[in-house]
């Protein structure tokens, strides 16, 4: 799928409803791809958003994320992986 | 394509009691989930899943059960070394990763902390630092800093009062036999992937059995800090760093520490006895025929009480290796006072046909007491039937009780004549083996001098054996008075 190539880029998927809002990925993205947003989630925090398309993929934001499983890093990321 | 996600070594949902089952119950920027995401994803990478068990702490980590799929012993406070040398001593096959807080490790198990680490003992230890008693509320730890304040320090910590913070590193790599460790910190993305390398590396030593591997982790605690998770990572920085370096204290991969390596590899590897040795030491003769064959047995459960003193032990020991030199299964069980001599002991003995699942002997059939504070304390516990073979040098009373057999011999009076009053276990023991069918006494002769610490006291105790046959023979228990009729 050559031409899907073209389009891919790195993706970070944060699920709103495990972020605690600490803001540390926010802090330490060195491309400055994550927000925290103003909407607040079951847990009753105002959750981390990704934002600008500019991701490397390095990780830095999913070592930082105390959570388990609030953040996914995607290279190359097929649209499926971003939809999901 | 993933390329970072959730690890493996969890679980997929954690079946905690409250709201989200998708989420720690950690604080927001707490140290201790980034931490944990660092041990899962080297769970994963070395692929040991499915032998490792995590040993938690009491400490905010006291869950970390609901998070590792992996096997999981939730420890005491302080005990999780402890715990955790148990582990890889009796599982070899297992991979071993003790995780504590400073409270906990540098606290309340220093004790357990310092001779596992001596021990060489091969298991991986985290320690979570963040100068604070987390879960119970921000008190004081150990590895508080001066001048911090804490809810048991308002004024901040007192050098002269309180003491200085304790660099468990550098306390720990002043041992000898620790292969690895290493000081790290949660401060920034960067510090957390070299924490992320110093994290694999010590469990791949344990996988690689090199042995004790140390890594203190400096870890924010914003809600005890009373900080935003961002100050507290800049206070890491600020003011734990200064304090407690982050960097490597021991690696025995390195080539300066080569030769301590090679020190702490033969170390490492305790001298274990396998069944079959632990099985020969404790048998004397394997092939000893027993009078009656053993299926024919009738489980005894005796309880042999009296002074510190007077043999009461080693009358159990000498009963259990009869027990197992005839090919039956046996315990025993000492109980002391606190002190070794003159206060009251007693040793329960079990001799079994079946494999004995509890030692403990709370209805004895056989009670045998070598004075009168013990006739009194366990006459009660005797069942009807039962046999009390009563040391009468010492007891001047008779059983209470109507429905047992009651034999009272003179035994240290015997015994003292023969020579060595410290024998009279073994006239009242042999009389146990006359009365009830086991052992022989031809088993007690063979058992006796493998038994005995001291070997010049063989003959001696022959002798008693012979006395206590003689004495039976003279004083038949049908002879002696019983009296009959309901208690
Ligand atoms: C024997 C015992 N003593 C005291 C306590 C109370 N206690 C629970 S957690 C804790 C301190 C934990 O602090 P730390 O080890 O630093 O872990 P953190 O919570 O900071 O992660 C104490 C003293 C206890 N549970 N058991
Ligand atoms: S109290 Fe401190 S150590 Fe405990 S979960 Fe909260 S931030 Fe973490």
């Amino acid at each position: 799928m050559a031409s899907e190539t073209a389009k891919r880029i790195n993706y970070v998927r944060i699920e709103a409803d495990q972020c605690k809002g600490c803001r540390l990925c926010v802090e330490t993205c060195p491309t400055h791809c994550i927000v925290i947003g103003s909407k607040i989630n079951i847990l009753g925090y105002q959750y981390a958003r990704f934002e600008k398309y500019d991701c490397t993929a390095c990780g830095l934001c999913f070592y930082v994320c105390p959570e388990p499983g609030a953040i996914t890093v995607y290279k190359d990321a097929t649209s499926e992986e971003m939809a999901s | 394509m993933v390329k970072y996600e959730k690890p493996q070594s969890f679980y997929d949902v954690f079946e905690r009691k409250g709201p989200g089952q998708k989420v720690t119950h950690y604080c927001p920027g707490c140290g201790h989930g980034t931490a944990h995401k660092l041990i899962a994803e080297a769970i994963d990478e070395f692929g040991v899943q499915d032998r490792t068990i995590f040993c938690s702490p009491v400490g905010c980590s006291v869950f970390a059960y609901y998070y590792f799929d992996t096997g999981n012993i939730q420890c005491s406070h302080g005990r999780a070394p402890a715990v955790a040398s148990a582990v890889r001593r009796t599982h070899p096959d297992s991979i071993v990763i003790s995780y504590q807080g400073d409270g906990d490790l540098a606290g309340i198990g220093t004790a357990e902390i310092i001779h596992a680490a001596n021990r060489g003992e091969n298991i991986t230890v985290y320690f979570v630092n963040n100068a604070i008693y987390g879960m119970t509320g921000g008190q004081m730890a150990p590895t508080t800093l001066v001048g911090q304040k804490t809810m048991t320090t308002p004024m901040g910590r007192n050098l002269r009062r309180d003491g200085n913070p304790i660099g468990m590193c550098e306390l720990i790599s002043a041992l000898k036999t620790p292969v690895y460790v290493e000081r790290v910190s949660l401060a920034d993305g960067k510090k957390v992937l070299r924490a992320r390398k110093a994290v694999r590396k010590a469990l791949k030593n344990q996988i690689d059995g090199k042995g004790f591997s140390f890594v203190e982790i400096l870890s924010p605690c914003p809600i005890n800090w009373k900080m935003t998770p961002i100050e507290a990572r800049n206070w890491v920085v600020e003011h734990l760093e200064p304090i407690f370096p982050i960097g490597n204290f021991r690696d025995v991969d390195a080539p300066e520490v080569k030769e301590s390596a090679e020190t702490a590899r033969l170390s490492m590897t305790p001298a274990m006895m396998d069944d079959e040795t632990l099985y020969t030491t404790l048998s004397t003769q394997r092939d000893l025929e027993a009078d009656k064959p053993v299926a024919e047995l009738t489980d005894q459960f005796v309880k042999i009480a009296g002074f510190g003193g007077q043999g009461v032990m080693s009358a159990g020991v000498l009963l259990a290796n009869c027990a197992i030199t005839t090919g039956l299964h046996a315990t025993w069980l000492p109980s002391y006072g606190p002190e070794m001599r003159g206060g009251t002991a007693n040793a329960s003995v079990i001799v079994s046909t079946e494999a004995i699942g509890s030692p403990l002997v709370n209805r004895p059939t056989t009670l045998i007491a070598m004075n009168g504070p013990s006739l009194d304390a366990f006459e009660d516990q005797v069942v009807p039937g039962g046999l009390i073979i009563a040391n009468s040098s010492m007891i001047s009373r008779t059983a209470t009780r109507k429905d047992l057999r009651f034999y009272p011999v003179p035994a240290s009076d015997m015994a003292q004549k023969l020579g060595f009053l410290g024998a009279a276990n073994v006239i009242v023991l042999t009389i146990h083996a006359l009365l009830e069918g086991f052992p022989c006494v031809e088993t007690l002769r063979h058992v006796v001098p493998h038994s005995l610490k001291r070997k010049n006291l063989v003959e001696m105790n022959m002798k008693m054996i012979d006395a206590a046959v003689e004495y039976v023979a003279a004083n038949p228990v049908e002879a002696v008075p019983q009296e009959t009729g309901a208690r």
